[in-house]
């Protein structure tokens, strides 16, 4: 099966109007079984449409016309306006936003994040390009327009989570080209807050039957390597886990400062070669190589 | 970005906590008539963007105004970590009893701030922390509500902190808490955060970061410290080089031809997108390669840009060839960069089959970048190449070694 | 200067159109098209950012609006 979503999703796009928008609702209508995008909304265009979906003014209303409820948001809405964007679905019930905006301050993804848990609610992103089950659904800009998604994507054992948009559909291509599909591959973006890290994915990965394997894409910078160490550590995951880590050449380079505060909070921040050991402490798999990463893949299955 | 230290005093000041009587001169004769008016002993501190100033002799004291001059004339000219500082600050030595820590930082895994304190000030708080662990605590706290008051309260109570004191520090903290908030901050830190003999707190110094991403709707603030919106305030200047990338970012809002970075070998890479840069940037040198530059182009950038990015590193002294490489691309049109990186050959009176070491950008008209690419007879490769093998080629290339 | 990779061609019997030079002004999201005192002009600097989208082609009458593809040989419309 899948995480996240499946065939039968409905989502919304906020900002349908915007040039990004505009093309990932076309890409996402031709992908797979066509996704079942409910409406737009962009405040003060209600009684439009972009590629055949109807163009609100508020989530309410799209909410109204689809006559039940909705269960996800593409947001594509400029990083002065996400927060409210957000808010707004989550206080209209939606469960799965995933938000494609980046630049936006942190202050407002804790925010965000907050709200959603309050609601029971998962936000993906920001900073990222969504979440694509091969051959069934696209929900963002994952992969591009159809048909480049379905060279990149085949539907298979293995479940991808990557910081890195662009990378996603590298790795999955790969994957693909040696005859391992994904079962869902998660793009979960790449700033310093976001909704949903490696380790707070995993219990869906584990609790979906066609996942065999994980495949993950790591960069220097924070700390989700280690939690997501900690947590196979202390979960004991059928789930073998091959990571690649881009960046190492960080280590050589003067970073930017995390301050001294920061590094008593989360930890002396890892260097690439410290976080690699880390993961192989916990029993995951370190690639040198992104070509590397399938059969790496097809020894731990 | 960062702030300077006077900077951050200001902001501290501004959110009504108690700064010790400072001036920030450019000139040791500013400095004299600040330690005139304080009129009594004062701390002279070089104001730069880097850390290490009290071992580099940029801390010095002075206990009149004639030799507050002298001092903060030695400081003005003391280049430290290679930052020459931009002015110092004339601070109060004021006569302190004890001294505390107080910062607010983002916690990445929890996804919300959290508060730090401690009545072991002055020092590294990440040693406090390691060989005193009793004496930091350190509470998170939502971002939803307004902090309240009596969350600093209850930190500070924890500590074992009562009496007056418990009074004095609680709007202390709670206000630093706020202001981290309304600036966007990434840390807010009062180290120390000085009691003084009569039983007065003050902010002895401030170490301010915001968020860059958060600069747009902070103007307000950034205008009343003098901030221009040209400063970056990263960790090292920016060269000429890199200034110029910025520029071929900005002149076109369509994509991104962001990070330029400089470097100072001779194969110039033209990479993308963020993931991808990082994985081809790790594999050309993995190869033995020397790159000019590191960036990352994303989004959907125009011809212009695409050219502006590929004229401005093949312009580099040093630069023999150019790599287009990115990770299979979504968004970017591959056909359009082509474009863009062959006008940049043309343009510099060179052939792109000589100039392109390799191109490799696999997705989106993928094909019609081929047309092109195939037209200019340059060397390029499907995504069945990997970057890392796109990289070995491009390496090899330039090194001249034949396949 | 013409375009390296694209050139842009309309048919003189449909180039004096006031209507339609506005009317591709409008659609061309590269600026590409500019209404002049002759109707219909080509900002050739532009060329280059063509991204065949055809909305010119669309939009104008049939065979008015030529795109050429200089790296191909190719035309569109196809």
């Amino acid at each position: 099966m899948s995480i996240l979503v499946d065939a039968d999703t409905t989502f919304i796009v906020q900002g349908i109007t915007g040039r990004e928008a505009v093309n990932l609702t076309r890409e996402c209508l031709d992908y797979g079984a066509g996704a079942k995008i409910a409406g737009g909304v962009t405040p003060g265009r209600r009684g439009r449409d972009v590629h055949g979906v109807p163009v609100f003014d508020t989530v309410a209303q799209a909410v109204e016309h689809h006559g039940s409820p909705i269960d996800g948001s593409v947001v594509t809405v400029p990083p002065a306006f996400t927060k409210d964007a957000v808010l707004e679905a989550l206080h209209n019930d939606i469960k799965l936003v995933v938000i494609v905006t980046e630049r936006i301050p942190r202050g407002d993804v804790a925010q965000m994040v907050e709200v959603a848990a309050e609601h029971g609610a998962r936000i993906i992103g920001p900073n990222c390009l969504g979440i694509i089950v091969p051959d069934v659904l696209k929900m963002g800009g994952i992969g591009g327009p159809a048909k480049d998604a379905k060279k990149s994507y085949t539907p298979g054992p293995v479940g991808v989570i990557s910081r890195s948009g662009g990378m996603t559909t590298e790795m999955s291509s790969t994957l693909s080209a040696a005859g391992l599909g994904q079962s869902t591959a998660v793009s979960i973006g790449g700033d310093a807050i976001i909704g949903s890290s490696y380790a707070e994915l995993m219990p869906l990965f584990e609790a979906d039957e066609q996942t065999q394997a994980i495949v993950i894409y790591t960069e220097p910078g924070g700390r989700m390597e280690a939690e997501l160490a900690a947590w196979v550590t202390e979960h004991d995951s059928r789930l073998p886990i091959v990571a690649f880590m881009a960046g190492r050449f960080m280590d050589e380079m003067p970073g930017m400062s995390f301050g001294h505060a920061g590094t008593i909070v989360e930890g002396k921040e890892d260097t690439a070669t410290e976080k690699i050991a880390r993961l192989a402490a916990a029993g995951i798999t370190v690639a040198e190589r992104i070509e590397d990463i399938p059969d790496l893949v097809k020894e731990r299955i | 970005m960062r702030f300077f230290e006077y900077e951050s005093r200001a902001v501290v000041a501004k959110a009504g906590i108690p700064v010790t009587q400072h001036g920030f001169a450019k000139t040791a004769d500013q400095a004299r008539r600040i330690a005139e008016q304080i009129a009594g002993p004062v701390v002279i501190k070089s104001q730069v963007l880097t850390g290490g100033r009290m071992k580099a002799g940029g801390v010095q004291f002075a206990d009149t105004p004639e030799e507050a001059a002298r001092k903060a004339e030695h400081v003005l000219d003391l280049a430290i970590n290679g930052h020459v500082p931009r002015g110092v600050l004339v601070d109060d030595k004021a006569a302190v009893a004890h001294e505390y820590y107080a910062g607010v930082v983002w916690d990445g895994t929890r996804k919300r701030p959290v508060m730090l304190f401690s009545d072991m000030g002055g020092i590294d708080i990440e040693q406090v922390a390691a060989e005193h662990p009793d004496h930091v605590v350190r509470a998170h706290f939502s971002t939803r509500a307004p902090f309240a008051d009596w969350q600093a309260k209850q930190l500070i109570a924890s500590l074992g902190i009562t009496g007056s004191r418990l009074n004095r520090l609680t709007p202390i903290l709670a206000k630093l808490a706020r202001l981290f908030l309304q600036y966007d901050m990434t840390l807010a830190e009062i180290n120390p955060l000085g009691e003084l003999e009569d039983g007065a707190f003050v902010a002895l110094d401030a170490h301010m970061d915001m968020e860059s991403e958060a600069r747009p709707r902070q103007k307000a603030l950034l205008h009343e410290l003098g901030v221009g919106d040209e400063e970056t305030r990263q960790a090292r200047e920016a060269t000429p080089f890199e200034l110029a990338g910025e520029q071929v970012d900005a002149t076109d809002h369509r994509g991104v031809a962001g990070n330029v970075t400089e470097f100072d070998g001779d194969l110039g890479l033209v990479i993308g997108a963020g993931g991808g840069s990082l994985t081809l940037f790790d594999a050309v040198r993995a190869h033995g390669g020397r790159p000019a530059n590191y960036c990352e182009i994303g989004g959907n950038p125009s011809v212009a840009k695409a050219c502006g990015l590929a004229k401005l590193v093949l312009s580099k002294p040093g630069v023999d060839k150019i790599a287009v490489m990115m990770s299979i691309v979504s968004n970017t049109r591959v056909d359009i960069v082509a474009r863009g990186v062959i006008k940049a050959c043309l343009e510099l009176g060179h052939d792109p089959a000589e100039k392109i070491a390799i191109f490799r950008i696999p997705g989106a008209w993928e094909e019609e970048g081929f047309k092109i690419l195939d037209r200019y007879g340059v060397s390029y490769a499907d995504r069945s190449v990997s970057l890392n093998e796109a990289a070995r080629r491009a390496v090899e290339r330039i090194q001249g070694v034949t396949a | 200067m013409p375009g390296t990779f694209i050139d842009v061609t309309v048919e003189a019997s449909a180039a004096g159109d006031a209507e339609l030079a506005r009317t591709l002004t409008d659609v061309c999201p590269v600026d590409i098209f500019a209404a002049g005192p002759t109707g219909v002009e080509i900002v050739e600097e532009h060329l280059d950012e063509c991204v065949l989208c055809e909305l010119c082609i669309n939009a104008a009458p049939a065979g008015a609006v030529t795109v050429h593809k200089l790296y191909s040989g190719e035309t569109l419309p196809a």
